[in-house]
């Protein structure tokens, strides 16, 4: 299976990836190596597999309903690029 | 050409838990900006989030409520997309193994008409912020107090065929997630919130038409208008020629009207994979049987047994169970008066038009459920008419005291002494001499009606006071003969 240049530029805005116009052609090479190998696994039956969702052998603990945080927001603003009245200011984004 | 709706509804509706789905964070509406976010809410590098029991436990619960399949083993998986009130980058939700699978509820029509409308799933998942996009000098705002506050997103399947089969359906939802007690489902607050799918097709045709989505409705009224709306516009579309195109719309309250958000054509490639942070969610018998030992009472349930323990007809347990804090107020106001009958009346009747005039809920109602319990005691040993009772209740609504203080501070002590109730009777009588005549010379049987015309005096007299019972008696007895 072989990744289009289109591909790749899609996959790389989606997770906000700046890919440089030289790069296009060897990341399509490589993604596309990747799906090759994906698709060699598919070939094996798997039917009576579960599908594994973590590698580990447990299952999640659970937490109990408690309020255990405090108001810390004054450090963590001093954090942010910018913020005002206790909000976080981002560049614009509209809908 | 006649034509098919289909609704579908995805219902967020958040859970009152303490504290939030993945962290320790307070959940409590109208905070301060950004004093309820932590650094797993701000999503700062290398914070793992911390699977809220409470949440678990609700969504268990409604799974109970619908009887639905509860999944012994649910995954987490991440929801990828790039928006600043999500600063991780993802939703934490459920896709392919929900907590809760295939249930069901009954939807009772206007014309009693019952329907099931079948529940498809209900999973877990987290809140995003806020955005807030005037008054920054060209910047976006951004509140993450929400972010990170547990919903459960129920979704139906598309067995709706009206807007009003739609809102049914929502609000039994609402009654349901209200009853057990996973949500507060104030929808002002946005913890309900209705998303509806809605196409159209001639009937008859198999095939589904061509769906949109409507958003972000937030109350029942909008829910059936914004849906009323995009049917007509649908079908006007097609009849014209044209072609409905899936997208996602927005309802504007204002204009009573659904337009299109412009979104980005990639805006639902969402990449879903399993949350490495998270570990598979396994439901055990033994909490299974925790949970189910925690359950309240269901509304059908509830209604049943109102019909049968308070003697009520359908129509008036239905209208007393509609709501789990109507039901509370109904059952605490029936056990104290020791009368369900008049309880009942008293509810439905002077209560629910007294809220309605002001649009009030029952919780906020100025007479609580003792209050009025008192008042009614006082009509049940004679203390007062239930026609003096509705003067005093009106007292009680705006804050005057309790029955008793109303009564006394008023004089409404309701009249029973004989000798004062015959002087009255006497002086009407003497003061009517025509209408004595003529209730002497009627026949019988339009007596009964006749009298009304002395009751009404003599209640005018006495300012409403005289024991009606008695001032029936002794009028018969002296105008008889």
């Amino acid at each position: 299976m072989s990744l289009s240049q289109d591909d790749v530029e899609k996959i790389a805005h989606l997770a906000r990836l700046a890919v440089a116009p030289d790069e296009g052609a060897a990341l399509s090479r490589d993604l596309s190596n990747i799906l090759d190998l994906v698709a060699q696994m598919e070939t094996v039956d798997t039917g009576g597999v579960e599908p594994m969702a973590h590698p580990l052998e447990m299952h999640q603990r659970l937490r109990p309903d408690e309020v255990t945080e405090t108001d810390q927001r004054e450090r963590y603003m001093s954090n942010a690029p910018q913020a005002e009245n206790g909000l976080f200011l981002v560049p614009r984004v509209i809908e | 050409m006649q034509w098919e709706t289909v609704i579908g509804l995805e219902i967020h509706t958040q859970l009152a838990t303490n504290s939030k789905i993945f962290s320790g964070s307070p959940t409590a509406f109208g905070a301060e900006p950004n004093t309820q976010a932590n650094l797993v809410d701000l999503a700062m590098p290398g914070v793992l989030p911390a699977l809220n029991r409470r949440a678990v436990e609700f969504a268990v619960r409604f799974g109970r409520a619908i009887e639905a399949h509860v999944a012994e083993r649910s995954v987490f998986e991440r929801k990828n997309y790039f928006y600043p009130d999500l600063p991780k980058g993802y939703q934490i939700s459920q896709a392919e193994l929900p907590i809760v699978g295939r249930g069901h509820v009954e939807i009772v029509m206007d014309d009693g008409e019952v329907k099931t409308v079948g529940v498809t799933r209900a999973h877990l998942e987290e809140d995003a912020g806020k955005s807030l996009h005037e008054d920054f000098h060209g910047m976006t705002g951004i509140d993450l107090n929400r972010a990170g506050t547990p919903l459960l997103e129920i979704v139906s399947e598309p067995d709706m065929r009206s807007a009003k089969e739609a809102v049914a359906y929502a609000r039994k939802i609402h009654q349901i997630v209200t009853y057990i007690g996973i949500s507060d489902g104030n929808m002002q607050e946005g913890s309900f919130r209705c998303d509806a799918n809605v196409s159209v097709r001639p009937k008859g045709q198999e095939e589904l038409g061509t769906r949109t989505e409507l958003k972000n409705i937030n109350s029942f009224r909008f829910l059936e208008r914004a849906i009323n709306y995009e049917i007509e516009r649908q079908i006007d579309l097609i009849e014209d020629g044209g072609r409905v195109v899936q997208e996602t719309r927005l309802y504007d309250a204002n204009k009573d009207e659904t337009r299109s958000m412009r979104s980005k054509e990639e805006a639902n490639d969402y990449r879903y994979f399993p949350d490495p942070d998270l570990l598979p969610v396994v439901i055990d018998q033994a909490f299974m049987d925790a949970v189910t030992a925690d359950m309240p009472e269901l509304p059908d349930v509830r209604r049943a047994r109102f019909q049968a323990q308070y003697d009520l007809s359908p129509v008036d347990a239905n209208i007393l169970t509609a709501t789990r804090a109507t039901a509370d107020y109904f059952e605490a106001v029936a056990e104290v008066s020791g009368d369900a009958r008049i309880a009942a009346n008293w509810v439905m009747g002077e209560l629910a038009a007294a809220l309605n005039k002001e649009g009030r809920d029952i919780e906020q109602s100025p007479v609580d459920a003792q209050a009025l319990a008192g008042l009614l005691v006082r009509i049940r040993d004679n203390t007062i008419s239930g026609k003096i009772a509705k003067q005093v209740f009106e007292a009680m609504w705006s804050g005057e005291g309790t029955a008793d203080e109303v009564i006394e501070a008023k004089g409404l002590k309701q009249i029973t002494d004989t000798g004062a109730i015959e002087a009255l009777v006497d002086e009407v009588i003497a003061a009517n001499p025509q209408q004595v005549d003529n209730y002497r010379n009627a026949e019988p049987e339009k007596r009964p009606k006749m009298i009304g015309f002395f009751v009404g005096q003599i209640m005018k007299k006495s300012q409403g006071k005289a024991n009606p019972q008695q001032v029936n008696a002794l009028l018969r007895e002296k105008l008889g003969e």
